[in-house]
C-alpha cells in the first residue's frame, strides 16, 4: 500500500476498560509463541503508533505488530533508522498525545538507552518490550537478561514476564499503568528471547473485537501538542541557562518525583496483575525466588521437590521497578535459605534480594546461566538439596 | 526404552533446511490437539542450510513450566549423520546429558556410532533406532524434504504419544493454517515445497503417508530387545 492510503479496521470494536478487559472478559485458550502473544497484547491495547528498528529476538514481535497495523489494529507504524532514532521518536510521539509502543532486544536497548532513560523525565506514558538478547561481544543472539540491568536505575516501572501468558496479560496491564496520572512513566514488559518469544505456550485471550479504550491525552500532567495546544517548549528557558544552581535543583527534585510516580505504580501493578509477587508454599524453610524464565525453571524445581516431600517454596517476583521489597521481606520472614537462579552473570537479582531483606546471609546467589544459556532445573534442584543438607547426583 | 513416561524432554539435531524446527512446531500442535501439554524452543545461529540446527520439545500429559534448550533428554533425534560424524551439533557429543533407559532415533543407513560412543549409551541402557529417513521420503513423498515428517512418525510411532489424527491435523495447520509466523528461509523452502506440488493438499498427503508409513515401522520395533541398536531398512 502506498504512504497515504491507510489500512482500515475490518471491524467495528466494542472499546472497555483495563479491568473488564483482564478480570471479566471471556477468554479463549490458543497455543502461540511469545511473539504472537505480545503483538496480540498490542492489538487489543488499541495503540496508537508503533516505531522500531529490527534486532534478533525482538524482529519477530514487531513483524507482527507490522502485520496487525496492515490490518488496520494501528494508526501508525514505521521502522527508524535505528534504535536512537527509534526511542527519540517515542518521545516526540509522546508529545502528540497518542498510545505508544515499541520493542527492542540486548544491544538495540543500549543503543537507545540514552533516550529511553529520558522518557521518564519526559514523562513519555510508552510501553517497551524487551524480548532480551546477549549485550558485549562476542556475538550471540542467545537470551541473556543483563540488558534488564542497564534499564533498573532509568526510572522506568519494569515487569518480567514468566510464560507467553506472562508476556500477553503484562503487555495490555503496562499501558494501563503507564497512562495513570500518577504514574505517566514508561513501562517495560521484558521477557527471555527465543525461550518464550519463539517457544510456543498457552494463553488464554479475550476476543479482538473488544480494544482498551482510548487514550486520553487530556488527562496527562504533559498537555499534548494539537491544534487547542500549540507548540511550546517544555522548558521555556533551560534550568542551565538561567544559573547552575537552579539546574541541578530542579534535575533532582524531579529524579524524586520520578522514582515516585515510580513507586506509585505499585498499586496498579495489585489492581490489574494481582500484586509484584507470587508465592507458592508460603510455609516452606527453602525458597526458590525468580523472575523471568528463571522463575519458570524454579516453579518446575518447586515441583519436582514436593514429588520428592521436600518442603520448598517460589517466589515469583513480577515487578522488578518498583522492587517489591516490603512484599519479599514478609513473604521469607521466616525462610531459612533464599536460593536465586538467573539468566545473567552478575546476578542483579540476588543483589535486589539481599539489600532487601535484613538477613542477606541467606541467599545463595546463583544458580546462574549466561550468555543466554539454558538454565537446567537440575541445577536449580541441586542447590535445593544442598541447602537441605542432601547429597544431589548431577551429572552432565 | 519405557514408553509409559509421564513426560518425555526431546531434542532434536540436524542441519539446516532439514525441517528441525518445523517438526518442534508441528510436535507441540499435535499434543495440543491430543489434550496434551508441550512446549518447545529452537535454537539456531545465522540462517543457512547446513549449518547446526537444534529444537527442543517437552512433551506431556501434564502441564510443563520449564523453558530453554533441553539439557537431559529422554529421547535424541539426529536428522543428519554429520551431526555425529562432523560434530554438527550445539551439545557435544550428541548424547551429553541423556537420561537413563532412553531412546536415540538417527536418520543414517549405517552405522555412525564409534565404539566409544556405544559403550556410554550401553552403560545407560539406551536404545538406538536408525533408519534412512530422507530415503523413505523420497520413496514415498518423491522429496527428501519430508525427512522431518519420517523423522516425526517414527518418534511418535514409538513413543505413542498421539494418534494420526491428531498429527494430522498439526500439519494442516503448519502448511495450510494461517498463524504460523516463518522466517525468510523457511518461507522460501515453503514455496519451494508449494511449487513442486502445486497444490496445498497433496502436500499434506505426502507429509501424512510418510507419517503414516513410519507409523507401521515403528510398531515392528521391540524397545526391549535389549539390543543397543535396531537397524531398519527402507
Amino acid at each position: 500500500m502506498s504512504a497515504i492510503e491507510r489500512p482500515q479496521p475490518n471491524k467495528t470494536k466494542t472499546f472497555v476498560d483495563m479491568d473488564y478487559l483482564l478480570h471479566e472478559a471471556p477468554r479463549e485458550q490458543h497455543f502461540i509463541t511469545g511473539a504472537q502473544a505480545m503483538a496480540e497484547a498490542v492489538k487489543r491495547a488499541n495503540v496508537d503508533m508503533a516505531i522500531a528498528y529490527p534486532i534478533t529476538p525482538q524482529s519477530e514481535v514487531m513483524h507482527l505488530v507490522g502485520d496487525i497495523y496492515a490490518q488496520g489494529h494501528l494508526k501508525e507504524y514505521y521502522r527508524a533508522e535505528e534504535e536512537l532514532g527509534t526511542m527519540s521518536a517515542i518521545a516526540g510521539a509522546a508529545r502528540a498525545g497518542v498510545r505508544l509502543f515499541t520493542a527492542t532486544s540486548g544491544p538495540g536497548l543500549l543503543r537507545g538507552l540514552e533516550a529511553i532513560a529520558s522518557w521518564p523525565g519526559h514523562r513519555v506514558p510508552a510501553v517497551l518490550g524487551v524480548l532480551t538478547r546477549v549485550v558485549n561481544a562476542p556475538l550471540s543472539i542467545q537470551p541473556d537478561n543483563i540488558e534488564m540491568a542497564y534499564l533498573m536505575h532509568c526510572g522506568a516501572v519494569m515487569l518480567h514476564a514468566e510464560n507467553q501468558q506472562d508476556t500477553f496479560d503484562m503487555t495490555l496491564a503496562a499501558f494501563a499503568i503507564t497512562e495513570k496520572v500518577d504514574v505517566y512513566i514508561p513501562v517495560s514488559v521484558s521477557t527471555e528471547g527465543f525461550f518464550v518469544t519463539h517457544a510456543k505456550g498457552y494463553v488464554d485471550m479475550m476476543s479482538e473485537d473488544l480494544a482498551y479504550k482510548d487514550f486520553d491525552s487530556v488527562a496527562a500532567p504533559v498537555p499534548a501538542m494539537d491544534n487547542e495546544t500549540p507548540p511550546a517548549r517544555i522548558q521555556r528557558d533551560a534550568p542551565v541557562q538561567k544559573s547552575n544552581f537552579m539546574s541541578y535543583l530542579i534535575h533532582s527534585v524531579w529524579q524524586q518525583e520520578i522514582w515516585d510516580s515510580n513507586r506509585r505504580a505499585m498499586k496498579y501493578i495489585y489492581q490489574y496483575l494481582g500484586g509484584p509477587i507470587e508465592v507458592v508454599n508460603p510455609d516452606a524453610d527453602v525458597f526458590v525466588i525468580a523472575s523471568g524464565c528463571a522463575a519458570a525453571q524454579g516453579r518446575e524445581a518447586q515441583r519436582y521437590a514436593e514429588e520428592e516431600n521436600l518442603n520448598v517454596g517460589l517466589i515469583k517476583v513480577r515487578a522488578i521497578r518498583p522492587f517489591p521489597i516490603d512484599e519479599i521481606n514478609a513473604a521469607v520472614k521466616n525462610a531459612k535459605t533464599l536460593i536465586v537462579p538467573e539468566h545473567n552473570i552478575i546476578g542483579w537479582l540476588s543483589k535486589e534480594v539481599k539489600a532487601a531483606i535484613p538477613n542477606g546471609g541467606i541467599v545463595v546467589e546463583g544458580p546462574r546461566v549466561y550468555g543466554g544459556m539454558t538454565l537446567p532445573v537440575e541445577l536449580i534442584m541441586k542447590e535445593i538439596y544442598t541447602a537441605l543438607g542432601l547429597e544431589y547426583d548431577l551429572k552432565l | 526404552m519405557a514408553t509409559d513416561k509421564k513426560r518425555y524432554n526431546i531434542r532434536i539435531s540436524g542441519l539446516g533446511g532439514q525441517g528441525v524446527v518445523t517438526t518442534a512446531h508441528i510436535l507441540g500442535s499435535t499434543m495440543d490437539n491430543a489434550g496434551k501439554y508441550a512446549s518447545l524452543v529452537p535454537f539456531f545461529g545465522s540462517e543457512k542450510r547446513m549449518a547446526p540446527v537444534e529444537a527442543y520439545v517437552r512433551a506431556s500429559s501434564e502441564p510443563i513450566y520449564e523453558v530453554g534448550e533441553v539439557v537431559y533428554p529422554d529421547i535424541i533425534m539426529i536428522y543428519h549423520s554429520q551431526v555425529v560424524t562432523h560434530g554438527k551439533s550445539y551439545t557435544m557429543p550428541f548424547y551429553t546429558g541423556l537420561k537413563p533407559n532412553s531412546l536415540i532415533i538417527i536418520n543414517s543407513e549405517f552405522n555412525v556410532l564409534e565404539e566409544e560412543d556405544k559403550q556410554v549409551l550401553r552403560d545407560l541402557n539406551a536404545t538406538v533406532v536408525q533408519f534412512d529417513a530422507t530415503k523413505l521420503a523420497q520413496k514415498i513423498a518423491g522429496t527428501e524434504l519430508a525427512t522431518n515428517m519420517a523423522m516425526m512418525g517414527m518418534l511418535l510411532g514409538l513413543t505413542k504419544l498421539v494418534t494420526t489424527e491428531h498429527i494430522e491435523a498439526a500439519v494442516r495447520e503448519r502448511f495450510l493454517g494461517t498463524s504460523f509466523v516463518s522466517s525468510g528461509g523457511t518461507a522460501m523452502l515453503d514455496s519451494a515445497i508449494e511449487k513442486k506440488f502445486k497444490k496445498k493438499e497433496q502436500l499434506l498427503e505426502a507429509n501424512m503417508n510418510v507419517i503414516k508409513w513410519t507409523f507401521d515401522m515403528a510398531a515392528k520395533v521391540d524397545l526391549e530387545s535389549g539390543d543397543l541398536i535396531t537397524q531398519i531398512d527402507v
